[in-house]
């Protein structure tokens, strides 16, 4: 076992075995892999394991955007491969970290191709620009032996054979078509021969040709099956099944690092897609983008420095780009502004992978959304996703009229679940809210964007019907309370130890990074949760709007950004 | 060096149920597989079983020395035996004696898999709605809540409690669905009981034990015993809910891979959900475990 014979590209299937929402297993080198092709055409060629307990994903379902696990249902994304949902833990975002091993893949002429560690050109086909793919022959012998004997292969009168660069044999009639000849090595005594013919064909003129191609080559798979049968059977070859990352061995995962810019995208298109507000769809420079999960948000870092949260729209299984809309805000700070104004088509911009601090649960029977105006994009990306499950919901858009209502097209695909309410008065929309929210119940949940003062009457309204405070979910664009950072107190590090000193005008998260703690953060101002840390004791000053009424009283964790001591000392679970 | 293929100490010294009670039969002679060897029973005239081993591909025969039997015990309904020095007695499973109780020997099914990826998946409450759907759970109730689990290390057990899953039927009576409570326990490395609140009696449980024979390191023949409240199933319902569920769960197990149970920490993708899961594995770790399992590099 050479790594050279890793680094090739070999057939694994043909592009008929991938019919829609199928999942195929295939073998190469004696590595097994789970093959399906999403929706959008793209085919996935994957570990056939799944990270938690090891179980086949080829027994696994193929919704057309993702994988999901027949054992516990953890869903991977097209495309990525990371890991979206845990129903075992329908509250908590899987770590970023959870992602299948994928393996190269192309698909051409016909054929899957793929290779543990391919890289470069697939062999030069020349003259098979059209193809028929013949029905590939599995053969119970090594590959050297499989790929000797093709050159005896005889199809027509006056064959001749020549052997190419890539190891494949291209056997051709006398002034007539020709064949060429793959062999895929599943494992050390057992290959697939598969073949193209170079000229197109349908119908029953396809059928005999597959027939009487398939009769010859099983006549082959006899000769070389009594040859292999007289040669000693090698060992099984050995794959090794990657470790898992150590960050996910230990519950919970690791913090990730602090605000950074790791990823570098284009913008492919940008658009008003409603009055006031323009979307853009993002493409990697390289490689594929970090997986997302319903509800997650990016860091936009723009050329004027500053740094801007938004939201993804996608639906599952989009993974080749991010949708994100920005709301023209006169008079922020210039975050928006410099979108609709200094960003074009072609800029590249530096973003963070996404991180989510409003993960969806999907164990709810029936969810409820209530988004006002640009509250709308963390929404329709969870939308979009109970939807594709088919799982139950309602959608209530508020918005000042029919212009301002941002991604007609994917509210289109969700018919009678979205109710748009325009134009109404605040007492209007409280009225309209008593309503949509007047039967709380037992696995029912409600999500809520939208501007600070709705997003206040909607939470209170909710809590007077009765929803209970782990039913209500919510996200603030940002935060719009006075903050008091006068005080001065001490925190203890339980797990560094160490004791550090925040003195007025600094905040937790500055005096931990000048102590060179990494910790995670990104709209710093209270509003998006990712600076959340654990409180062992003390009494804490909340000044976010991320944590629930109860998650405050209860004391357990701080957003470090903004909020401080209300007694001398914190100790914190860092 | 021990006459036995299998050369893990730890498992040779186990007691392993190889059959039900009842296919111990005077004048006839039953034969299985433990750990690789052929095995053979039957019962003498005085009603005790007798185990032994005999030569691969040969007929079996009731070897007259004493000495060349297995150590026997008959308990919970079925044979036991042992390759090795097994503990004077088993684990307890007190309920199997209560009075009112009926016990059962549900199934007996072979199942392409090592013996602790079984336990693994009996301790499981995650898998519920997605393998045994509509029965002992069901989409979208999937969340597995805080449990508790401890090493007991007086009894040299895991025991996981406050278990509770959202089941949508279960019990016949109820409308709609409740919060059916569980109680794991793992007393040996193949075995495990599990108790589950009785549709019938509130403060009583359900016993339902596996006990996993493993015929090699990567096949095993579970035996499937219940101690039951319910007086009014026949025992042909009962064992066709049981064998249900199992049939469910079988190519689930048989899917994966590796079929031993990896050790190291690495190897998979622990949730909080797995717990009791993390704790068997350490427990397994601990007591120098190799057979049916790959593992942990030193």
């Amino acid at each position: 076992m050479t790594t050279d014979m890793h680094s090739h590209w070999y057939p694994i299937a043909s592009s008929s075995d991938l019919p829609k929402r199928h999942v195929y297993q295939a073998k190469l080198l004696g590595r097994e892999f789970a093959v399906w092709r999403a929706d959008d055409g793209y085919v996935n060629v994957w570990e056939n394991r799944c990270l938690h307990r090891g179980v086949r994903l080829s027994i696994g379902i193929n919704d057309g955007k993702e994988l999901k696990c027949q054992y516990h249902g953890w869903r991977y994304a097209n495309r990525t491969a990371g890991c979206t949902y845990i129903p075992a833990h329908p509250a908590d975002a899987p770590a970023r970290t959870i992602c299948n091993h994928r393996y190269p893949t192309q698909e051409v002429h016909g054929l899957v191709w793929a290779g543990e560690t391919a890289s470069g050109e697939l062999p030069d086909m020349e003259g098979f620009d059209e193809v028929t793919v013949l029905r590939p022959v599995p053969v119970n012998a090594p590959r050297e032996l499989v790929a000797q004997e093709l050159r005896h292969y005889v199809f027509a009168e006056g064959c001749t054979s020549r052997e190419e660069a890539d190891g494949s044999v291209i056997v051709t009639a006398a002034g007539g078509p020709s064949v060429r000849l793959f062999v895929q090595p599943c494992d050390s005594n057992h290959s697939v021969i598969r073949g193209l013919l170079d000229q197109a064909s349908e119908g029953a003129e396809r059928v005999a040709i597959l027939k009487h191609h398939n009769w010859l080559l099983e006549e082959l798979r006899s000769r070389i099956e009594a040859a292999a049968a007289s040669m000693e059977t090698p060992e099984p070859m050995v794959v090794t099944i990657a470790k898992v990352s150590e960050d996910l061995v230990d519950i919970p995962p690791a913090s990730e690092d602090g605000r950074q810019a790791e990823l570098r995208v284009q913008v492919t298109e940008k658009a008003m897609t409603a009055e006031g507000i323009v979307s853009l769809r993002l493409e990697a420079l390289k490689g594929p983008l970090p997986t997302f999960q319903p509800g997650a948000h990016i860091d936009v870092h723009l050329q004027n420095g500053l740094v801007r949260q938004y939201s993804l729209t996608n639906g599952p299984g989009e993974t080749d780009h991010y949708t994100i809309g920005v709301k023209r805000e006169p008079d922020s700070r210039g975050g928006s502004v410099a979108i609709h104004d200094g960003v074009a088509k072609g800029d590249v911009l530096a973003i963070s992978a996404p991180r989510n601090n409003f993960p969806l649960r999907r164990d709810a029977t029936h969810t409820v959304f209530v988004a006002g105006g640009i509250g709308v994009t963390p929404l329709l990306s969870m939308a979009r996703t109970l939807n594709s499950q088919g799982l139950g919901f309602e959608f209530h858009y508020f918005v000042q009229s029919g212009a301002h209502v941002a991604f007609n097209q994917a509210f289109g695909e969700m018919g009678d679940a979205v109710t748009i309410h325009e134009g109404l008065s605040p007492g209007e929309t409280g009225d309209t809210l008593r309503d949509v929210l007047k039967s709380p119940g037992r696995a029912r949940h409600v999500y809520i964007c939208g501007p600070g003062p709705m997003l206040e009457a909607t939470r209170q309204i909710a809590a007077d019907a009765g929803w209970a405070d782990e039913a209500i979910h919510f996200e603030y664009f940002k935060n719009t309370t006075e903050r008091d950072d006068s005080s001065s107190f001490e925190i203890d590090l339980a797990r560094s130890a160490m004791t550090l000193t925040v003195p007025s005008g600094k905040t937790i998260l500055d005096v931990l990074r000048e102590a060179g703690i990494n910790m995670s953060s990104s709209c710093e101002q209270g509003a998006c949760g990712t600076c959340r840390c654990g409180v062992i004791e003390g009494e804490i000053l909340h000044q976010d709007v991320y944590l629930s009424p109860k998650e405050k009283a209860e004391g357990k964790s701080i957003m470090t950004c903004v909020s401080r001591a209300a007694s001398d000392r914190l100790i914190l679970d860092i | 060096m021990s006459r036995f293929t299998c050369k893990d100490p730890v498992v040779l010294d186990l007691w392993h149920a190889i059959a039900s009670a009842d296919e111990a039969v005077d004048g006839a002679i039953s034969t299985t597989v433990l750990l690789e060897d052929p095995v053979a029973f039957t019962r003498s005239e005085t009603g005790d079983p007798v185990v032994w081993t005999y030569p691969a591909r040969t007929e079996p025969e009731l070897p007259a020395d004493p000495a060349d039997h297995l150590p026997v015990l008959e308990r919970y309904g079925y044979v036991w035996t042992s390759f090795g020095t097994p503990p004077p007695d088993l684990f307890p499973i007190p309920e199997y004696g209560e009075k009112d109780r009926r016990n059962i020997h549900a199934a007996t099914f072979g199942v392409n898999v090592s013996a602790p990826r079984a336990i693994e998946n009996f301790l499981d409450m995650g898998h519920f709605p997605y393998v045994h759907t509509d029965i002992l759970g069901a989409e979208p109730h999937t969340e597995v809540r805080e449990y508790e689990v401890e090493i007991s290390e007086e009894r040299d057990e895991i025991v996981a409690t406050n278990c509770k899953f959202f089941q949508p039927m279960a019990a016949a009576a109820s409308s709609g669905g409740t919060d059916v409570d569980y109680i794991y326990r793992v007393p040996h490395p193949y075995c495990s009981v599990l108790y589950k609140s009785s549709p019938l009696d509130e403060s009583r449980f359900d016993v339902i034990a596996v006990f996993v024979q493993p015929v090699d390191q990567e096949h095993v023949r579970a035996h499937m015993m219940l101690t039951l409240l319910d007086e009014t199933s026949e025992d042909t319902a009962i064992r066709l809910f049981q064998q249900t569920i199992f049939g469910q769960d079988k190519p689930i197990l048989e899917n994966q891979y590796p079929k031993r149970l990896p050790l190291d920490p690495r190897a998979e993708t622990p949730i909080r959900a797995d717990k009791s899961a993390i704790a068997y594995r350490r427990w397994l770790t601990k007591k120098g475990i190799t057979y049916g399992v790959i593992p942990a590099a030193a």
